[in-house]
């Protein structure tokens, strides 16, 4: 079976970049099929952060000397590419932080905390990642308010009129879900969901950490009040996320963790915070990371998301047709709109003992929960495994895959 | 194609993994407790009777891959007729053995473990070895939960 590709997009070429595949792994072919957990890094990316490193690199955004001024411009490119890459109407509306886990942290502790009153509710849904989980119950047993759970359909896919019975009575605050689902590989409807919160009063959280690496994402045409998302998975760096919300609410919001850079000045009996995005910002930052961060932003933009979205929709379609006749195989999750991460389970052999043994042919997956427990008990599993693409994934790869799987399969006959 | 994973996953394991021989629970037991691996969602549970300040009888329930399951199956006949304290050292051996490989020789009642030595050159995979031992050990120090982290 052939794939057709968006013409531009020449997978060798791109695979020629990231020097990491052309590994082998135990005398096989690296196949690595796990970059929903976290991508692997182009050229562009090593000699960006090496560069940095070797020839101009201080701490940054107070140095009088030549080599901070260079290191803040450079560091502060990556806030206008960023800016860029979501849509942002203002540079100062993107916040550096390390990571999704820390903007929906961020966002938790000072919006619900100092924007949201005991009382109010936030609404997840049934397929978030414990990061999208675990700060509200937080936030819920510190600040009283109460966490409901917008159901998913059998399908993997929101359900929309669920989700609306629980905006009903115009006490939720803020609707926090995903864009994209780490486990079931659905999109969700942004728009609407951002529609039909509004619609109630609730602000709307996307966490993009799956979606912005196969989509163009504009925060202002989604009508999204808070979009999160993280570097490493982006073929960034490790230690760079990036929250982006509307300014008027950022600067509504109080600063989160104190220390040097968030302030305006400091005296022992008060002090005044810096203004957006710095007042969130506090520390010295991950400065090699966020210039990393912005050549991968650099890289990503250049293929352009058309091409990237095209390729990975062929090969998502080609994975789907392959691994459903796999017998045995159940593909789990099935939503109409879905991108290149499939999770499946083999009827005879556990997903650890699936992954382990495509480990020894040099293809990696994940297994076990990816962290959204929740999720698996709601699908009735406890664990998978999943196969994720990346943009030098090709078509070969998941031959290899299937036909591996196959032969996993009448391993444990 | 897999030649080079029958180290671990060898005919005995495959076999203990598919069909374990003590996967049940105790309806008279003494002590209980729950193993979890937070990291890959298995669990166990491992219920103990107890006579005479020795292990009588071991059953567990486990949710999880064929190396947890056959783990366990083992563990139960090497523990049965020990004292905890035996149990604990048996543990320690099989701890360095599911680590290292290294299999100690004193000890008779792990001979029937020594397949699972082979776990040590799967680092991921040594927790699922020893989650049934820290459930079981948990039991016998009177503790209803355990982790593997």
């Amino acid at each position: 079976m052939s794939i057709t590709l968006e013409p531009g997009l020449d997978v060798a070429a791109i695979r020629a970049q990231f020097p990491i595949l052309s590994q082998t792994i135990r005398g096989k072919k690296l196949v690595f099929l796990d970059s929903a957990a976290s991508a692997q890094k182009p050229r562009a990316v090593i000699d960006a952060m090496v560069g940095a490193m070797e020839t101009q690199y201080a701490n940054i955004h107070r140095g009088l000397h030549w080599m901070s001024e260079r290191t803040t411009e450079a560091y502060e490119a990556a806030r206008d590419a960023t800016a860029d890459l979501l849509g942002a109407a203002d540079r100062h509306e993107i916040v550096f932080v390390r990571n999704s886990t820390e903007a929906i942290n961020l966002v938790a502790h000072s919006y619900g905390r100092g924007i949201m009153k005991a009382g109010q509710a936030v609404v997840i849904s049934e397929m978030e990642h414990h990061a999208n989980i675990v700060p509200w119950q937080m936030l819920r047993d510190a600040h009283g308010t109460e966490l409901r759970v917008a159901r998913i359909t059998d399908a993997g896919e929101l359900d929309m009129a669920h989700l609306e019975s629980l905006l009903g009575d115009g006490k939720v605050g803020l609707v926090a879900i995903t864009h994209m689902s780490n486990v079931l590989g659905t999109y969700t409807p942004a728009e609407r969901i951002v529609a039909m919160a509004h619609a109630h009063g609730a602000k709307v959280l996307l966490d993009g950490s799956q979606a912005v690496v196969h989509r163009k994402i504009d925060v202002q045409a989604l009508g999204a009040d808070f979009y999160v998302f993280t570097g490493h998975k982006l073929y960034g760096p490790t230690g760079i996320g990036v929250l982006w919300a509307r300014r008027e609410i950022l600067e509504a919001m109080p600063p989160w963790m104190g220390g040097g850079d968030m302030i305006s000045s400091v005296t022992f009996e008060r002090s005044t915070w810096a203004e957006v995005p710095h007042k969130f910002e506090a520390g010295t930052p991950a400065i090699i990371e966020g210039i990393g961060l912005k050549a991968a932003i650099d890289w990503v933009q250049a293929i352009g998301y058309p091409a990237i979205a095209a390729h990975e929709a062929a090969l998502t379609e080609h994975a789907l047709a392959r691994m459903s006749a796999i017998p045995g195989i159940t593909l789990i999750g099935q939503a109409q709109d879905r991108g290149g991460v499939i999770s499946f389970a083999l009827d005879r052999a556990h997903a650890h003992d699936v992954a382990t043994l495509l480990d020894r042919q040099g293809i990696a997956v994940r297994a076990g929960h990816h962290c959204a427990e929740p999720l698996m008990r709601r699908l009735g599993l406890d664990s998978t495994a999943r196969a994720s693409f990346g943009i030098y994934t090709t078509a070969e790869e998941i031959d290899v895959l299937a036909d591996t799987l196959e032969r996993v399969r009448e391993f444990f006959a | 194609m897999f030649e080079d994973v029958r180290d671990l996953y060898s005919a005995a394991i495959v076999e203990r993994g598919r069909r374990p021989r003590h996967m049940r629970r105790l309806e008279a037991f003494d002590v209980t407790a729950k193993g979890d691996n937070p990291l890959c969602g298995d669990r166990v549970q491992v219920w103990v009777k107890l006579d005479d300040g020795r292990i009588a009888a071991t059953g567990f329930d486990a949710r999880g891959c064929e190396i947890s399951k056959a783990a366990a199956d083992l563990m139960v006949e090497a523990v049965q007729g020990h004292t905890p304290g035996d149990t604990r050292a048996m543990f320690e051996s099989f701890r360095v053995m599911a680590q290292t490989g290294v299999c100690p020789a004193h000890q008779a009642e792990l001979a029937a473990m020594q397949p699972l030595a082979a776990v040590h050159e799967y680092k991921s995979r040594v927790k699922c070895a020893t989650l049934p031992w820290h459930a079981l050990l948990a039991a016998l120090d009177g503790k209803g939960e355990t982790s593997s982290e």
